[in-house]
């Protein structure tokens, strides 16, 4: 993703375990504008997996996922 | 020509039918476990469904009835079994134990500060985290009335009603996913 995306929120989730990653970004989705992108922030390992997973299902686009030491960068656009 | 027509009417009323078949994108819990680590699986799921946009209902029946039972409240009026029970069962979250290792309450009581080191969240605020969601929780009447439990005992939960088998099995026949747990 080239330098220029936009980011509408940044949130800080490290060191929150399932389910908290989830039931975080679910909400904080729902604050930005569709078509609005989210930056994520994540140290629990599950969330790699459960973020695909939430997105597919609630029909959000995971359009990157930085993996740097122990946290993951999720940028999420809001699609519905 | 009014052949096809009666055609088209039976198709409507197949296709009408068929939808009512398709469940609704529902889970359906019966929470039977009054183990700690057990009931905190249930809302962990129970959460995590919502935000997967589910609509959730739990059922609390035996074990997991006592689970929804305040502390801080008390129930007049009960005979000796009904006085017997409430003694020998939990009185609400803080009171439940680890389904294994519990170790006299040593085991529970670990995990407890293990989970609070890790921020996992404890089975209180997973339950706040629900009702904020809007986890719906129906309770055994039958269980409640078996164990002597009056409605006055029972948590400030804002989804909570009473119920018996039929409800579940009408949720449960609704839900795309049901679990007992």
């Amino acid at each position: 993703m080239s330098e220029e995306m936009k980011i509408a929120k940044v949130m800080d989730l490290k060191g929150l375990p399932c389910p908290m990653p989830i039931l975080k970004v679910n909400k904080g989705i729902k604050e930005v504008e569709i078509g609005q992108v989210i930056e994520v922030w994540s140290t629990d390992p599950g969330s790699l997996s459960d973020f695909p997973s939430w997105a597919r299902t609630r029909g959000h686009q995971i359009l990157k996922t930085d993996q740097n030491g122990d946290v993951t960068r999720f940028y999420v656009q809001r699609i519905v | 020509m009014q052949n096809i027509e009666a055609q088209i009417e039976a198709l409507q009323s197949q296709i009408a039918a068929m939808d009512k078949k398709i469940p609704s994108n529902k889970i359906s819990m019966i929470v039977f476990s009054g183990d700690m680590d057990k009931v905190l699986a249930a809302f962990v799921i129970a959460t995590g469904a919502v935000a997967m946009g589910m609509e959730v209902v739990m059922f609390f029946t035996f074990w997991g009835t006592p689970i929804l039972r305040d502390k801080t409240k008390k129930a007049g009026g009960k005979d000796t079994m009904g006085k017997m029970f409430g003694a020998m069962l939990p009185k609400g979250t803080c009171e439940v134990k680890l389904s294994k290792m519990n170790m006299g309450g040593m085991g529970t009581a670990m995990m407890k500060s293990l989970m609070k080191k890790k921020n996992v969240a404890s089975l209180d605020q997973m339950m706040e985290m629900a009702e904020e969601f809007g986890v719906q929780i129906f309770v055994c009447e039958m269980s409640m009335d078996l164990m002597g439990f009056n409605r006055e005992e029972m948590i400030d939960y804002s989804g909570l009603s009473y119920c018996g088998v039929a409800t579940f099995l009408e949720q449960a026949n609704d839900s795309k996913i049901q679990l007992f747990i």
